[in-house]
């Protein structure tokens, strides 16, 4: 599953756009940075409140695919600049981290099984 | 009684969002010219350059506190200062063994350095000092007091790792010794928001991660003598402004 089909199937909103064709190996729901540092697998999404401009540098140190930010919260313009020039996916969901990362999970579940 | 100027939330080149610039010998340089009497020494997560400036200090009639800014596991900012060097070594120890293990990469996060007097190159630590510790606010807090240090909270109402942010409310229960508060342009009508914060001593300080900055924002701390157990007393007072 690439992050162009995520955002189709999840319904996600778009406010960065990079490299859209990367297949998407899993997610991680954190809010912690040194977690995600930690503990994230490379091409993850990764799901999050966060919405600081340290969540770049962990994005891009991680080579997440890309970043959800949920309940509709958005990084500052300046934040987004940012991501512009280092190529990282931002996507937005309304909804919380949990149904966002349950039904990626399920998404991922489905597509796991058909290989 | 003297009043003196205090910045006690200051980094150095071994905090690795600080500039280059930062060595011992320019912050001193730097705090001398604008005339602050304390500094206090707070790198991320380690103590290894606090010595070398509080020697350095020492030579120009500036006390430097021997601190530190810790993560904790909850990734709030508190700083910590310990009476001697002793205490610091004994805290520096705990914290080694408390960090979650992730090598620094220079490029992304910026250079760790420990530093000499005459700015020579000592070491770098590997291991990226922004990390989160595996002790909480609770533990910690414990541990710098058993040590006789003082811990206050960094910049309470900042996001990302201010205490408000990440935990949502003011703990009750854990017996900081005074606040830092971060200066937004509502932090008067947030702070008649939190009655818990009353009677705490509220103290801004520059977090300086380059030279400009150093004083930007300072306390006035009236001391009848300049040491460590007189300015924690004075960093604890409660009650009256």
């Amino acid at each position: 599953m690439t992050v162009e089909e995520l955002i189709t199937k999840l319904d996600l909103r778009c406010i960065c756009k990079a490299d859209m064709s990367i297949s998407v190996s899993g997610g991680y729901a954190s809010d912690l940075l040194s977690d995600v540092i930690g503990n994230a697998k490379a091409n993850n999404i990764w799901i999050t409140l966060q919405t600081n401009k340290n969540v770049l540098a962990v994005a891009d140190l991680k080579e997440l695919a890309g970043i959800i930010f949920v309940k509709g919260l958005e990084p500052q313009a300046e934040v987004i600049e940012k991501a512009k020039e280092e190529g990282i996916n931002l996507l937005v969901t309304n909804e919380s981290t949990f149904d966002i990362a349950g039904k990626m999970y399920q998404l991922m579940a489905k597509v796991n099984e058909s290989i | 009684m003297k009043a003196y100027k205090a910045d006690l939330h200051i980094h150095t080149v071994l905090s690795p969002c600080a500039d280059l610039d930062m060595s011992p010998v320019k912050i001193i340089e730097e705090a001398k010219r604008k005339g602050l009497g304390i500094i206090g020494i707070t790198d991320h997560n380690s103590t290894k350059n606090c010595l070398v400036t509080q020697k350095l200090g020492a030579k120009h009639n500036i006390y430097v506190l021997l601190g530190i800014e810790i993560n904790t596991c909850e990734e709030v900012h508190c700083l910590a200062f310990f009476p001697n060097e002793e205490t610091m070594i004994s805290f520096q120890d705990y914290i080694e063994a408390g960090i979650q293990k992730f090598p620094n990469d220079v490029n992304k996060f910026g250079h760790q350095i420990i530093v000499d007097a005459e700015e020579n190159i000592l070491g770098q630590e590997e291991n990226l000092l922004i990390m989160s510790i595996d002790q909480g606010i609770e533990e910690i807090v414990q541990k710098v007091h058993e040590l006789e240090g003082i811990v206050i909270p960094a910049h309470v109402n900042r996001q990302p790792n201010g205490l408000f942010y990440q935990l949502g409310v003011m703990p009750t229960d854990i017996d900081f010794d005074a606040i830092e508060i971060y200066p937004k342009p509502d932090v008067n009508t947030w702070l008649s928001n939190q009655p818990e914060l009353k009677d705490y001593n509220l103290i801004q300080n520059s977090d300086a991660h380059d030279l400009q900055q150093i004083g930007k924002r300072f306390n006035l701390l009236y001391l009848n003598s300049l040491n460590f157990e007189e300015i924690a007393t004075e960093l604890k007072r409660r009650g009256e402004k």
